[in-house]
């Protein structure tokens, strides 16, 4: 009976008159606000009000060692970022470690999970072995790779050498080859979680039609092109986005394996933010440099949703 | 039924609750019982970890970790020790950031180590309390008892904020069975003087031949730092060397043509095959340890790993003056005092600490390090300790970087600089292309007002 008092006052009790449904209405939404509390109140402290502080601070000479946000800078941070050679280069590193791993870390997922799939027995195996990679941490991932490429004597110079390559190039400390190298690293620790993606979007295409196509004569291949990669574009549509924002946010793998060098030659944009903001002790001037990160990323996203809906109405149009 | 089910829920949310509440006491209660305090409840309420306890933190790691610790102990060890509880953190940008970080947010440890060029900028950041003599004096210190050098060099304006530990010069480490097969050892033992580069490239290639591989080893791959510390010593035993930044960083000084020629030497070094062009710090160290080379290049520092080395045989020199006067790159271990409240007792505290750590410096200068502490440089004991007192001259003709808001130990400057000469000692970049790069990227730094 108490019970029932307090959840009346609360405005939980159900109610079913149907007079009163707008204040039934009104009853949930508050209790939806009620769950959603907790979680908004840590979103907006700790997601919205840093991005708020970030673009305010972009404006300002702000420093980490001063109180405050310093001397306003106008659109200085933002001027110096843009003419500055070694933003340019972070953000084409970037550009170019995003190219360098997304259509492998999505064809190649897509490639093994149409196989594993197609495995009769023991497909856990496949499963493990793919995923296992993806939950170990970054830095056990930096570790056996850097013990990989080790100049001379690790397991990839040994091999080269062992084909008769009797100087081969250290791959994390040749300029042109050292993204390469992280990219290697990323695609083989990383591969695990689209394939997992794709595995669980091949297992929802019912089996039947692949059974009607067998029926019809349909090759293979055939299959493939006009079952399963039509059926999966939505898994592929989240796979690539999801994907090439990540590749967008390189850090770990080129701060821990090599450190943005050799040379500039892998430092990327968030390398250089956290540099600027936390070495350099320049918070204003690395707000400015995230904004612009923030910036890109955004167009990305926005210009491949654009084509995906140019294609989908394309399509419709075909159809 | 409704209300027995709301009933139930509602209890073990209570239930939950005081069971938190239960655990959280539990944690106070048992910090509180244990004498020395546990540092979860004194975090979660806020307080300090039990009263005097001196907070140390340091950046040591490998021999030199397991050095302090020795060091550590036999302070507890101590007759009238505070209780001391010490924070070992990753060496480099990340560890100032952390001092810098914690000083702002009011929290800092009582002592830091900081290395003297970086020491400069925390202290004109405001972070740092200066260091009186009378402050120094309470604990009977006074400035005679440090080496000059660093003394000097750790100095902001007339302020001192910084007390040195050591010198940790760039040096020779020779390998002694390799060297007596290229006849390169005097009759006292130890390694035949080499001035000159005609007598260095000579006993190099002596050497070479003796190894069949290299004559020297110094890293060039993924560590700006060793390829600056390389870079840096010989640059400064040239006569008419201008340092490479002037005015607090904000104009680049170096010499051009110098610059040029010392790059073009390193260079030729490798690309003539007494040097390897690819090989990073753990592969240089394992060429000589090994006997593919007779020479290594590195901060003294490395001893520890050396001598870990069964059946190697070696010793160690200042960098012979190839140039025109003897010179090498150094930085000291410094101890500061980040800025807080301290009533007079913690101080005396804190710095009886560090006199205490000061007078374990034979203990320090087993890993390698210069004692900077004299009444221990200048004992017997350390005069008898071999090969530690043969490159002790070093300490005083140590070269700092130059002070910046971006340079020293770990710096952007030593990254930025390192990166490219790395690059001329792999043969990939032309000193003239790498000092373009160099010149073009500090010049940012050197535009932006300092933010400390």
């Amino acid at each position: 009976m108490s019970a029932q008092l307090e959840a009346s006052v609360l405005g939980l009790t159900p109610r079913t008159d149907v007079g009163r449904g707008s204040r039934r209405t009104r009853g949930m939404t508050r209790a939806a606000w009620l769950f959603i509390a907790p979680f908004g109140i840590f979103y907006i402290l700790f997601m919205i009000w840093p991005v708020i502080y970030m673009i305010i601070t972009s404006f300002f000479n702000t420093s980490l060692v001063r109180k405050g946000f310093g001397s306003f800078a106008g659109v200085a941070n933002y001027h110096e970022m843009l003419t500055r050679p070694d933003f340019w280069s972070a953000l084409w590193h970037t550009i170019q470690f995003t190219i360098y791993t997304t259509p492998p870390l999505v064809i190649l997922a897509f490639v093994f999970a149409v196989l594993a799939n197609r495995v009769q027995h023991g497909q856990w195996f496949f499963r493990l072995a793919f995923f296992v990679p993806f939950i170990l941490p970054s830095a056990a991932i930096a570790l056996i790779w850097t013990f990989i490429f080790t100049p001379s004597t690790g397991l990839w110079n040994s091999f080269q050498a062992l084909l008769g390559d009797q100087n081969p190039l250290p791959v994390l400390g040749t300029p042109s080859i050292a993204m390469v190298g992280i990219a290697i690293t990323t695609l083989w620790w990383t591969i695990g979680f689209n394939f997992v993606l794709y595995l669980a979007g091949l297992q929802d295409i019912p089996r039947e039609l692949y059974e009607a196509a067998a029926v019809d004569g349909a090759t293979q291949w055939q299959q493939i092109r006009a079952i399963t990669i039509p059926l999966l574009s939505r898994t592929t549509t989240l796979v690539l986005l999801l994907q090439i924002i990540a590749s967008m946010k390189i850090f770990d793998q080129v701060y821990l394996m090599t450190g943005g060098g050799p040379g500039i030659s892998t430092q990327v944009l968030l390398g250089l933010i956290t540099g600027t903001a936390f070495t350099d002790n320049r918070i204003g001037a690395a707000s400015a440099a995230s904004v612009l990160l923030f910036i890109v990323i955004v167009i990305i996203t926005v210009a491949r949703q654009v084509i995906t809906m140019v294609q989908e109405r394309r399509a419709a149009r075909n159809d | 039924m409704v209300s027995e089910a709301g009933t139930s829920t509602r209890l073990s949310r209570r239930g939950l609750f005081r069971g938190g509440l239960g655990i959280a006491a539990g944690i106070g209660l048992a910090g509180g019982l244990s004498g020395c305090g546990s540092a979860l409840s004194a975090g979660l309420a806020g307080t300090q970890l039990a009263p005097g306890t001196i907070m140390y933190w340091n950046l040591f790691g490998g021999g030199d970790g397991v050095r302090m610790v020795d060091m550590e102990n036999a302070y507890q060890a101590s007759k009238g020790s505070a209780p001391l509880q010490a924070a070992t953190f990753a060496w480099g940008n990340p560890y100032y950031t952390k001092v810098t970080l914690a000083t702002e947010g009011g929290a800092p440890p009582d002592v830091a180590i900081s290395h003297l060029t970086r020491e400069k900028n925390l202290a004109e950041a405001g972070l740092l309390e200066p260091i009186t003599d009378d402050m120094l004096a309470s604990v009977g210190l006074s400035a005679s008892d440090f080496n000059q050098k660093a003394w000097e060099n750790q100095k902001v304006g007339r302020n001192t904020y910084a007390l040195p530990l050591d010198t940790h010069p760039f040096v020779l480490y020779y390998n002694i069975d390799v060297c007596k097969k290229a006849g390169l050892i005097g009759s006292n033992g130890r390694l035949v003087p080499i001035h000159g580069t005609a007598e260095w490239e000579s006993a190099l290639t002596a050497a070479k031949k003796a190894t069949g591989a290299f004559g020297c080893t110094v890293s060039t791959v993924g560590d700006t730092a060793t390829s600056w510390r390389w870079f840096q010593t010989l640059y400064s035993q040239r006569d008419g060397n201008t340092p490479w930044l002037a005015d607090g960083g904000t104009k680049l000084t170096y010499n051009k043509e110098l610059t040029l020629d010392t790059l073009a030497y390193i260079q030729k070094l490798t690309k003539t095959g007494l040097m390897p062009a690819t090989t990073d710090y753990a592969g240089a160290q394992t060429l000589m340890f090994t006997g593919k080379s007779a020479f290594y290049l590195e901060g003294e520092w490395e001893i520890t790993t050396a001598e870990a080395v069964k059946g190697l045989k070696f010793s160690m020199e200042p960098i012979p003056t190839l140039f025109d006067k003897p010179a090498c790159q150094a930085d000291s271990h410094t101890f500061v005092l980040p800025r807080k409240n301290r009533s007079p007792e913690q101080l005396k505290t804190t710095l009886e600490f560090v006199r205490f750590l000061l007078g374990q410096s034979m203990t320090w200068a087993e890993g390698g390090h210069i004692p900077a502490y004299l009444p221990i440089k200048d004992s017997q004991a350390y005069r008898n300790l071999k090969p530690q007192s043969f490159y002790a001259p070093a300490a005083d003709f140590a070269v700092y970087d130059a002070p910046a808001w971006y340079s020293g130990s770990g710096s952007n400057f030593e990254n930025v600089v390192g990166a490219q000469i790395g690059l001329v000692q792999q043969g990939l970049a032309t000193p003239k292309a790498a000092l373009a790069s160099i010149h073009q990227q500090l010049s940012v730094y050197a535009d932006t007002p300092s933010p400390l």
